[in-house]
């Protein structure tokens, strides 16, 4: 429905009135959100949808919502968190304090799972976890630490095989259809909106969590990211990405040490 | 330029099924044996796993060069590229491919149409789209997007599925190019290879 002359316009005009820039996110998965976020508008043509975009910036805070993924869930990949559990965290039991970054945090179901893992581990009074995002909606969500009850049973079963030994409910209480996680997990959140196209390293890291986040960026947009990951962590740290995501063929890879098969890389440059 | 990058007379074969097209797939890719001038992409319905099943699974029975699609990873032909479970898989202009884990469609991730809209768009006349056995409407819309687009539309007979009502709900819906029986769609892939 858009060619590129259309996505041109939007990403021009959303970075001269607003300063986003989407101009490294990769075309596929950013057409096909647009054309989405268009098509629910009901628009005679593209020149009403960019005028109503120039000047209602409600809608605009909307679609902008919409173009961003914000699809995320507890303990996704299981694996993944068990080598967290098992792996990861020992080795960082050492230190005096544990600084973690989520980076593309959304509505904060990878934070909390976090929170559970480090509490379980006995980690937690000693860590701080800073939580990102692009969008201020998600990170206001994220602060509540409210998640659907329905997704229980399921966040529940990925926590069991993530290696979790506790009744995986006696982390929160159930209200009006909603899970309200306990406040001792959140009690070691900072969450804060930052923008990983445009914003610069804030602290440095003993582990970054980055995960489904670059795969909406081009390579030239990852590899910028990653430098700032690179730069953001201490030597020895680790950083962590989804399960299809790879450091090959970046300008980084050769600062950093895979874990194995997991996407765990060790900072060793 | 390196040999096997994609060029203009390569043709993609995109394939989607659900319930009941792995024994399909698994009569179908094994009767291949070149397709150096073809890429073949599977987007196929599973359960959400961490192993490389399906990849061995075809790759055993097949022989050819199976692939799971990463993030980014380029498009070259003479492969089989497999969506993995839990991603849409989408396809960029500069043939590479891309994930993405917004919401499913049609209760799917990988969603065919998805899939199917994405590829349709970069390589238009040179993909031919074939839906296969499921209990699903996916694919459907995917098929439409390919016609619009001028590629080839292929639909499992569904005298022929395990599983008929994707490949019905599609005939249903659209005008394929071809409605053909497993062991048809094996001979017109060959027939692209040529």
């Amino acid at each position: 429905m858009f060619d590129e002359k259309h996505l041109k316009l939007f990403i021009n005009e959303i970075y001269e009135y607003y300063g986003h820039d989407f101009a490294g996110y990769s075309h596929a998965s950013f057409k096909r959100r647009l054309e989405r976020v268009y098509q629910m508008g009901d628009f005679v043509n593209f020149q009403e949808f960019l005028y109503k975009i120039k000047n209602d910036t409600s809608y605009l805070t909307h679609v902008i919502e919409e173009i961003t993924v914000n699809v995320t869930e507890m303990f996704r990949d299981p694996s993944f968190y068990k080598v967290l559990r098992e792996e990861l965290l020992p080795s960082l039991r050492t230190k005096p304090f544990i600084r973690i970054w989520h980076a593309g945090c959304s509505t904060g179901e990878e934070v909390y799972s976090m929170a559970i893992l480090l509490s379980e581990e006995g980690l937690l009074s000693k860590s701080l976890i800073y939580a990102t995002d692009l969008n201020q909606t998600v990170l206001e969500s994220a602060k509540k630490g409210l998640f659907p009850l329905k997704l229980m049973k399921e966040y529940g079963e990925n926590y069991r095989a993530a290696g979790g030994k506790n009744d995986f409910s006696e982390y929160y209480s159930a209200n009006y259809g909603f899970a309200k996680f306990d406040d001792n997990l959140s009690q070691k959140m900072v969450f804060s909106q930052h923008n990983l196209v445009s914003d610069s390293s804030f602290n440095e890291f003993d582990l970054i969590l980055c995960r489904n986040v670059m795969i909406y960026f081009d390579r030239e947009l990852q590899d910028r990211v990653l430098q700032l990951f690179d730069s953001s962590l201490s030597l020895l740290g680790y950083l962590a990405l989804g399960t299809k995501e790879t450091l090959s063929f970046t300008s980084v890879q050769k600062n950093f040490e895979q874990l194995r098969k997991e996407k765990i890389w060790k900072k060793i440059n | 330029m390196e040999e096997n990058k994609l060029n203009s007379l390569a043709k993609v074969v995109i394939i989607g099924g659900s319930a009941g097209s792995l024994e399909v797939l698994l009569q179908v890719l094994p009767a291949l044996q070149n397709i150096d001038s073809l890429v073949i992409v599977l987007i196929v319905h599973r359960r959400n796993s961490d192993d490389n099943f399906l990849e061995e699974l075809i790759r055993m029975k097949s022989g050819l060069k199976v692939k799971e699609v990463e993030d980014k990873t380029p498009i070259k032909v003479g492969r089989v590229y497999v969506a993995p479970a839990d991603y849409h898989l989408l396809i960029e202009d500069n043939f590479s491919f891309s994930l993405d884990v917004s919401e499913k469609v049609n209760y799917s991730r990988p969603s065919i149409d998805v899939g199917f809209e994405s590829a349709a768009d970069v390589f238009g006349t040179k993909l031919v789209a074939i839906l296969l056995s499921g209990a699903n409407n996916d694919g459907t819309n995917g098929l439409l997007a390919v016609k619009q687009n001028g590629g080839t539309v292929i639909v499992q007979k569904p005298e022929t599925a395990d599983v008929p009502y994707m490949p019905a709900h599609a005939i249903k819906n659209l005008e394929a190019d071809y409605i053909l029986s497993p062991t048809e769609i094996a001979e017109f892939i060959k027939g692209l290879a040529e």
